[in-house]
């Protein structure tokens, strides 16, 4: 059997049920013991003080916000060469949930920001970064809401998915070119753990395996929601051929 | 391929005043803009290069649901896409007679600007340099994002959405070119950069934007 | 030069025809024929290769088709000579001059398209069929908004066309004057008893 029997809307419907409820809990479970942990079980950093914890919402919430528009990328591309629904269905899916980590990470970052630096914002190749990141995640959803017909909204969303990825990615590096700024380095590298002592580097890594699973549980749950959408039209418009 | 330039050029030179425009606009952020911020020349001198830039930006922007919408609403890129022509080679000619008609004079305009925005004299070539290799970045990175709201009614304000967070590469390292040439220092590496983009973007984006056409005339 | 068999197409998702067939000859014209909203539209954009079919199969070399719309296609500020110039240039033929003779717009030549009247650029769009030098002419309602004399040019247009070994597929309501044809296209409307098409189109949702 293939991977791409998945790609048939049934059958992942059937799957993703079963799947659903584990991915939920277990992100549940993991998202409560690490959150717990990292805010109650760690001591307050000699430099940083108590504000340090917010970097288990803020450092999972932004990796999420770039793997989700990898995620998208990577359905994009599915569904332009394989055009199967359920791929483009998912990018769809995971715009605004990628976009809503996007943001947290931007207000956790400022929330952060604000004690450590002194100011809410500041114009950091990171920071900028992500702010670009939130554009694009814009005019995506924009795009998609534009569109009737869902096939041709899922051709130009994708075209412009790929095509905006490479235009983030030289973001990227034009805003790195544009200020060389104050973030600091990498704050989670496996060759670089020297930045974060083992105390708080485990609870983190707890909160980010379960923000990877919420965000697998809230994609399945909206991609589920996308394809009974799309079913319901279905229906509706082979009742008005009878 | 050239008559298909040239009858876009004749197009936008007839239709009177639709050519004039973008540059009408272009001078007016150059005049709004001080009035915004003071006369101070010092402070102008800062954000000259800047404003210069996001000025040719904006009036690029104006024009670019222009390169589709009316070809597509009256049935020509229906007839260009079953034409023999490559689609991906319609958008680069139209996008092409979008710089001539938009880019250029702006271009051409931008010392005069300059001016009015006290732009240090070390500068002058820069700024005309970076917008010669720039605009026609913004021209064809504009005309993929018409092609993808060619089929809208009101695509305007979405055009808006999807193009300028396309446009920030090529602004930040043009606008870079301006800052680092008035301030005397090496321009080498933006400059570099922002032809890359240009080229890179003639090269990729005239197919994407020909996918995009396609889908949106099924 | 064109068959199709077995041909299916959609719009936005939702199957319109299944199950045409048709094949067309060197000298031969076809005439589709079918209430609003039957799907003529539809079938002639597939030919024209502007939107994929969702089945069957369509054969045709798409570099002896040329397509003509509901809309013409012309330009206002453009002269007629202009526009048609430009269309034959994009072709690669020679055959402007010819074409203008033939529907009679010699005399509207320097005249700007935004001045002619309805029927004078439905006139101006079929000389542009003409002007491409193609084979295989496929055309939309190509008569709406001409006169009866006018009619009877593109008939004498078409005939000639036909004679000269093209082929002309044309959606019309009305009598073209010329042996052709005729393709009902009703008995392949699509209904809720379609046979499924697997993954293509919304039916992968059912």
């Amino acid at each position: 059997m293939s991977i791409w029997e998945y790609a048939n809307p049934k059958k992942f419907m059937e799957t993703s049920a079963m799947a659903l409820p584990w991915a939920a809990g277990l992100s549940a479970a993991l998202l409560g013991a690490g959150l717990f942990w990292g805010y109650f079980l760690t001591p307050d950093a000699a430099k940083f003080g108590s504000t340090v914890k917010i970097i288990y919402l803020h450092v999972p919430s932004a990796m999420m916000a770039i793997s989700a528009w990898m995620m998208m990328l990577v359905a994009s591309l599915i569904w332009l060469i394989r055009r199967h629904h359920v791929s483009a269905l998912a990018a769809k899916a995971a715009a605004p949930i990628g976009l809503t980590f996007t943001l947290i990470g931007l207000v956790t970052g400022a929330i952060w920001g604000q004690p450590m630096w002194g100011t809410w914002w500041a114009w950091d190749p990171r920071l900028t970064s992500f702010l670009i990141l939130t554009l694009f995640y814009f005019g995506y959803i924009a795009l998609w809401q534009a569109i009737e017909d869902p096939d041709t909204a899922a051709d130009l969303t994708a075209v412009l998915c790929i095509v905006g990825s490479v235009f983030a990615f030289l973001s990227r590096y034009a805003v790195l070119f544009w200020n060389q700024g104050l973030h600091q380095g990498a704050s989670l590298s496996l060759d670089k753990q020297e930045n974060v002592s083992d105390v708080y580097w485990f609870p983190l890594l707890v909160c980010i395996a379960g923000f990877v699973l919420l965000f697998v549980t809230l994609v399945l749950l909206r991609t589920r929601t996308e394809i009974r959408a799309r079913r319901m039209a279905a229906l509706l418009s082979r009742e008005r051929l009878a | 391929m050239r008559a298909l330039l040239l009858r876009d050029l004749r197009l936008a030179f007839r239709a009177g005043g639709g050519f004039g425009l973008s540059l009408a606009f272009f001078l007016m952020v150059a005049v709004i803009v001080p009035l915004g911020v003071g006369p101070a020349p010092a402070t102008l001198a800062l954000i000259a290069a800047g404003v210069l830039w996001v000025g040719a930006l904006l009036a690029a922007l104006l024009s670019l649901d222009r390169i589709f919408a009316l070809d597509y609403e009256d049935g020509s890129l229906d007839l260009l896409a079953t034409s023999p022509l490559p689609l991906g080679g319609v958008v680069a000619m139209k996008a092409l007679a979008h710089w001539l008609t938009t880019g250029l004079p702006l271009v051409a305009a931008s010392p005069i600007l300059a001016v009015l925005l006290n732009l240090p004299r070390e500068g002058y070539v820069w700024l005309l340099v970076s917008l010669a290799i720039g605009t026609p970045a913004l021209s064809i990175i504009g005309a993929f994002g018409a092609s993808l709201t060619v089929g809208l009614k009101r695509g305007g304000l979405l055009l808006g959405l999807l193009v300028l967070p396309l446009y920030i590469p090529t602004l930040i390292f043009g606008a870079e070119v301006v800052k680092a040439g008035a301030a005397g220092a090496a321009i080498g590496t933006p400059l570099a950069a922002l032809a890359a983009i240009t080229a890179g973007a003639w090269a990729g984006l005239p197919l994407a934007a020909a996918m995009a056409i396609r889908a949106n005339l099924r | 030069m064109l068959t199709a068999q077995n041909v299916a197409v959609a719009r936005a998702g939702v199957m319109v025809l299944a199950g045409v067939s048709f094949s067309l000859n060197a000298g031969r014209a076809l005439i589709l024929r079918g209430p609003n909203g039957a799907g003529k539209t539809t079938l002639l954009r597939a030919v024209a290769g502007l939107q994929p079919i969702s089945g069957g199969i369509l054969t045709a070399v798409e570099d002896d088709i040329a397509y003509g719309a509901h809309s013409d296609g012309v330009k206002p500020t453009l002269t007629v000579a202009e526009n048609l110039n430009f269309w034959a240039q994009i072709y690669g033929s020679d055959l402007a001059a010819d074409a203008m003779t033939a529907m009679q717009l010699d005399p509207l030549a320097t005249r700007r398209a935004g001045q002619l009247s309805a029927g004078q650029k439905r006139r101006l769009g079929l000389a542009r069929i003409l002007a491409t030098g193609r084979k295989i002419w496929v055309l939309d309602e190509p008569t709406v908004s001409l006169d009866t004399a006018s009619v009877a040019l593109f008939g004498a247009a078409v005939q000639a066309h036909l004679n000269a070994g093209g082929a002309a597929l044309i959606a019309t309501h009305i009598d073209l004057g010329f042996a052709a044809d005729v393709l009902d296209i009703t008995p392949f409307r699509a209904g809720a008893d379609t046979p499924v098409l697997s993954g293509q189109f919304d039916e992968a949702f059912l």
